[in-house]
């Protein structure tokens, strides 16, 4: 099977998030970036299907700060080759319809069976990469899926619904999934290792067109209002007492 | 002598496990009957070395090859106490009849508590052993739990454990009342370099013995600065759990760092920071004159005594950390401070200094409970905690950031809540204090 796997950067939320001066994003100076976790999932899948049924494993990143160690990385945890886009800066990119359609022209060139990406990112939640990236790449997309197993060209998986409702699909490759979780929490690779393969491996890059222009902008992001805040009740009876006056209870 | 050798008359018992010739003479003289009596090889030499050989292969695992199974560290093995079914000689028996360390639990159940060396006459040395092995595992990728993988990916990525914001380290500062001089926005020259340390930074209970210690700094005039947002985790506990890499990683961080500023003296809050700075990072290229605090206050006892002036009267007593006491020969420095407070009455539990029992938390068991759990009856900390109620205490003091959320826990899950209340020296030293 031949993999690739898309990652991308997102806003890492250990840190408190400041807006920029216009009210429209963040503010990139006080805003640190990491990997999407869900996309290190989508890696852990892509080696264990490598390392159950052979194949090749691919991960493509658009060129920003923190992308080379993500990469390398990604090599010592066991992929085959990493590709950086370069050209385009992340900042430029708003929403994720230019960074799929970057992404859609690289992979529209490396002979593959399977997308694998995060289904979906912390930034904007839409988990719109992958479908987007199947649409311009006119394969068959699922997302929110899991427990993937192989036979031939036909991919079985778990869909997860609202409800924990779970179904069934079978896929033919190639395909693009978004995946939810690995089979089995991501590996930590040493930093020996990394620094190893940071010494010997390369990371191959494309130069890809400027970002294409976004289908929808931000026109005003500003945190939550505060509400009136919680009652604490202490009791049982005091909760009855509530569910009575509501009418739920008689 | 007492003893009785068998006689003819007792029924001779044939199976295969023994020899016995009803007719033999050796250099002329007759040993027929059971004197002459010969044992089958015993089990004890029916095994195959590879799965010893396997771990004596890793450069600084050798040791392991050098047990001859009297077992006195088994009787003193804290995870063996705690229901564990373990110890060096139990590791090593088990490698003699068939278990692959690289596979098993008992790779990453030894806290490194050093109470089997210090009984050991072959010098099966677990500090060295445990690192090796786990690193080789680590290196390999296999069978290493969840819980310290996690823990590993926090600090390769946020320079602490807990995987908390780097910005947000000095936040405590902010409501400790006292002037803290951050280094990275003041560098003016200091005495101490204070290393405050991942738990006195991130957690609530840390917290509150961070702005202990900075309260009695500013008291002694100390002039004093923390590096803030640049400190990362000291790198003890990822060495000994086996990612040499990442300990590599964090004190090269740390030496650059100390680098930047003038100062005389470090000092810090918890032993695994003391036996990084201190043994570890000269390897490093940073060669520094570092104290625990204990030790940094205990040598100006004569100067604040005086000062101790509120009484705390309690029963107190004290736990020895692994890494200042076995490590590093540190068992007066706490003592000294505890008895200076008025009104304290410091008593000490049946296993103290040298005898001293582990928490859990060393050698990257602080990261491993839910591990851990599944391997013991009892966790070492709720060992420890029932001890301390035994003997009477009101008060269970301690001097590593580990402990007090460690043993908090401890209290509340032997149903000791409310009898027993733990606090770090330099809580009760602030509390006491004028």
């Amino acid at each position: 099977m031949r993999i690739i796997v898309p990652m991308k950067m997102v806003p890492d939320l250990v840190e408190d998030l400041e807006l920029n001066d216009d009210g429209t994003g963040l503010d990139p100076d006080e805003t640190e970036i990491k990997l999407n976790e869900f996309d290190d999932h989508a890696l852990e899948e892509a080696i264990c299907l490598k390392e159950a049924g052979g194949g090749s494993v691919t991960v493509i990143a658009l060129d920003g700060e923190g992308v080379d160690k993500i990469l390398y990385t990604a090599l010592a945890k066991g992929a085959d080759k990493v590709i950086k886009l370069t050209g385009p800066e992340p900042e430029e990119m708003d929403g994720n319809y230019g960074l799929a359609k970057l992404f859609a022209g690289a992979i529209a060139d490396i002979p593959h069976d399977l997308v694998l990406t995060g289904v979906q990112g912390c930034d904007d939640r839409d988990g719109q990469i992958g479908p987007m990236v199947a649409a311009m790449l006119n394969e068959p997309t699922m997302s929110v899926v899991s427990a993937l197993q192989v036979a031939g060209n036909t991919i079985t998986l778990s869909k997860e619904y609202a409800g924990g409702v779970m179904g069934s699909f079978e896929i033919d490759t190639p395909a693009v999934l978004g995946i939810q979780a690995a089979r089995q929490t991501p590996r930590y690779v040493p930093v020996s290792k990394v620094r190893q393969i940071q010494q010997s491996a390369k990371i191959d890059e494309i130069d890809v067109d400027d970002a294409a222009d976004a289908l929808s902008k931000v026109s005003a992001m500003a945190p939550p209002e505060t509400g009136a805040g919680a009652e604490m009740l202490s009791g049982v009876d005091a909760l009855v007492d509530i569910l009575k006056q509501k009418g739920v209870l008689s | 002598m007492g003893y009785k050798a068998h006689t003819s008359n007792r029924p001779r018992v044939r199976d295969e496990s023994y020899h016995e010739k009803d007719h033999l003479v050796v250099e002329g003289v007759d040993i027929s009957g059971h004197w002459n009596r010969m044992y089958n090889a015993r089990e004890i030499t029916a095994y195959t070395p590879e799965n010893i050989e396997k771990v004596t292969a890793v450069p600084g695992a050798e040791s392991m090859g050098w047990c001859y199974q009297c077992a006195q560290c088994v009787g003193v093995c804290p995870v063996d106490a705690s229901g564990g079914d373990y110890g060096p000689r139990k590791i090593f028996r088990r490698l003699q009849t068939g278990m692959d360390l690289f596979s098993s639990a008992d790779m990453w159940l030894c806290t490194t508590c050093r109470h089997c060396l210090r009984v050991c006459p072959k010098e099966v040395d677990m500090m060295k052993i445990m690192p090796a092995a786990r690193a080789a595992a680590v290196l390999e990728g296999t069978n290493v739990p969840d819980e310290l993988q996690d823990m590993f990916r926090n600090v390769a990525e946020y320079g602490n454990p807990m995987g908390e914001s780097a910005r947000k380290r000095p936040k405590w500062t902010k409501d400790a009342g006292v002037d803290i001089q951050l280094l990275p926005k003041n560098s003016a020259p200091v005495d101490v370099l204070w290393f405050v340390g991942d738990f006195f930074a991130y957690h609530d209970r840390g917290r509150d013995a961070a702005k202990a210690m900075a309260r009695v700094f500013d008291r002694l005039g100390v002039s004093f600065g923390i590096l803030g947002k640049d400190e990362w985790t000291d790198g003890d506990s990822q060495q000994i759990a086996g990612e040499p890499g990442l300990y590599e990683m964090m004190a090269e961080h740390n030496i650059e760092q100390f680098g930047k500023y003038e100062f005389n003296k470090i000092v810090v809050s918890g032993p695994h920071a003391y036996n990084a700075i201190k043994h570890k990072y000269p390897a490093q290229g940073g060669t520094y004159d570092v104290d625990h605090y204990t030790q940094f206050l205990a040598a100006k006892l004569d100067e604040f005594k005086a000062r101790l002036t509120k009484p705390f009267a309690k029963k107190v007593t004290f736990h020895d950390p692994c890494y200042l006491g076995r490590h590093n020969g540190e068992y007066e420095a706490p003592r000294n401070l505890l008895e200076a407070v008025p009104g304290l009455e410091l008593v000490e539990m049946y296993r103290n200094r040298q005898m001293g029992y582990c928490c859990g938390g060393g050698g990257g068991g602080m990261w491993l409970d839910g591990f851990c759990a599944d391997h013991v009856s009892e966790r070492l900390s709720e060992n420890r905690v029932r001890e301390a109620v035994e003997v009477g205490a009101d008060v269970l003091a301690v001097c590593c950031p580990y402990e007090v959320s460690r043993f908090e826990d401890a209290v509340k899950s032997t149903g000791n809540d409310g009898k027993l209340e733990v606090l770090d020296i330099i809580e009760i030293l602030d509390q006491s204090m004028e």
